[in-house]
């Protein structure tokens, strides 16, 4: 019988073959997809719990995400089969004018971890941009990022932008070196996270 | 080493923040400051001079960006010898000898440990920049605000190529005390592996303000003789009537100048937000 109890384990240390095989086997057994789903999801919780606790730092998250990256793409097919879907569609990218991903790269594979769907824009994503792909995709959610004091009033002009469409169901969450809960307030966000696993909890506070 | 002359008189005081000064210049945001070198000269020289004119002893170059990776997020990898050589060439000209020149070399922006970049790709980058600013006439490397040690170490690595004397500085800006780099690692470790690496001169600098670094200093000096080279922030930006500021007074910062050499710092100066007039408050806490 596969334990989906060692699959979490085998995410949390970032052992990317077990966490593998033990998905494999689990499907195999037929295990209800989303009874697998859950135990990888609620792994990255705790290696974000973790993270936010400063037990651990980035290497370790970023290779408890990458086991989880490997397990997720052998459930995908079936979760797909099984009609279960990410719990939200979100955009994601830097503001116009700053180059720097590192802080958003984070945000996004932690998101992922949380079986969001993300759609990343990259860097140096307009205000227009970040509208169109809210409409098309049908986002719920949008993650701005900025690195740099100087690129900071971009995050303003993007949620403008986007509240200004009439997109205001879409719950915007910010973050980036220089900016606070004090700015996000300020320039209308809805959200403030100050560090990638604090951006999955701020995301399903919102949602 | 030719700072040994000027370490045997007491703390050396290096220069402030070209970024947030360069934007005080009018640099708009998502330009890449170095590009200014070629565009905007005399706006960089400014900088220089000003702090040459405040009593920096060494004053860096604005070639923070200008390695090939971080450029090309720029476009501008094609201008990168003419960018690295300009930098260089202005805080010579406003050094005029009163200054020494000392390059600076920053991250590429991409993380070794996520895959982004593979190490030949950074030492590649760093070698090739390192060795225009050396031709040009830097009197030193200073590689700085690295994230990752694996990527200072490669940086160390090009760096040593040219002959100069190098300088290697972290940023502490994670962990419940801020006494951790982005990936962990300690004070203690970075100092080891920096030194071992081939840094002349090892340190910190950005992501905190000054009093976080009395302690980091501290715990780098106990485990290596190499000098220390400290860089504070001039604390945390906040957003004041819709512009960003930065909460720490030159006066408060120079304050806590003596407990940073006390924990055995040697090169003192400011990173984003300090200014001149910083520099002037650390020359007359620091000399007095």
């Amino acid at each position: 019988m596969p334990d989906l109890h060692e699959l979490g384990e085998a995410i949390k240390r970032g052992d990317r073959d077990t966490a593998a095989a033990l998905t494999k086997a689990a499907i195999e057994t037929k295990i209800p997809a989303q009874e697998i789903l859950d135990a990888m999801v609620g792994a990255m919780d705790i290696v974000g719990q973790r993270f936010q606790k400063n037990e651990i730092f980035v290497p370790e998250m970023l290779i408890a995400a990458r086991a989880m990256k490997e397990a997720m793409g052998l459930l995908e097919p079936i979760l797909v089969e099984a009609g279960i879907t990410p719990v939200a569609k979100a955009v994601i990218g830097t503001v116009e004018g700053d180059l720097h991903d590192i802080g958003k790269n984070l945000v996004a594979m932690m998101w992922k971890g949380a079986n969001f769907d993300v759609i990343d824009l990259g860097t140096n994503v307009s205000p227009q941009k970040f509208v169109d792909a809210v409409r098309t995709n049908n986002a719920q959610l949008v993650g701005l990022s900025a690195l740099l004091t100087t690129t900071m009033p971009a995050i303003k002009k993007t949620v403008d932008a986007i509240k200004g469409a009439g997109l205001d169901v879409t719950k915007i969450v910010i973050g980036g070196a220089p900016v606070t809960q004090e700015y996000a307030n300020e320039v209308g966000a809805d959200g403030y996270a100050p560090d990638a696993a604090s951006a999955v909890d701020v995301a399903r506070s919102l949602l | 080493m030719w700072w040994n002359q000027l370490l045997a008189s007491g703390p050396v005081i290096t220069d402030g923040a070209w970024g947030t000064q360069l934007q005080a210049e009018g640099l708009p945001g998502g330009t890449c400051p170095d590009q200014w070198n070629v565009t905007h000269p005399d706006r960089v020289a400014h900088v220089a001079a000003q702090y040459v004119a405040a009593g920096s002893q060494i004053v860096l170059t604005n070639t923070f960006r200008a390695n090939r990776v971080a450029l090309a997020t720029y476009q501008l990898a094609d201008q990168l010898a003419a960018i690295n050589r300009a930098g260089v060439e202005l805080s010579r000209r406003e050094a005029a000898g009163r200054a020494h020149v000392c390059a600076s070399l920053g991250p590429t922006g991409k993380m070794l440990l996520a895959g982004e970049i593979a190490p030949p790709e950074v030492l590649a980058a760093f070698t090739e920049q390192a060795a225009i600013l050396a031709d040009a006439g830097a009197e030193a490397l200073v590689i700085e605000t690295m994230a990752e040690l694996e990527e200072a170490e490669l940086a160390i690595a090009a760096a040593r190529t040219t002959g100069l004397p190098v300088v290697a500085c972290v940023v502490f800006d994670s962990g419940a005390a801020h006494d951790r780099t982005m990936m962990g690692v300690t004070p203690e470790e970075a100092a080891r592996r920096l030194a071992a690496a081939g840094a002349d001169v090892v340190g910190a600098n950005c992501g905190q303000g000054i009093a976080g670094y009395v302690d980091i200093c501290r715990r780098m000096r106990a485990v290596t003789d190499r000098p220390l080279w400290i860089k504070a922030n001039a604390g945390s930006p906040h957003v004041v009537d819709g512009q960003i500021q930065y909460e720490a007074t030159a006066a408060g910062f120079a304050a806590h100048a003596p407990a940073l050499v006390a924990a055995g710092a040697q090169f003192i100066g400011g990173c984003c937000g300090t200014t001149p007039e910083f520099i002037r408050a650390l020359c007359q806490e620091i000399r007095r």
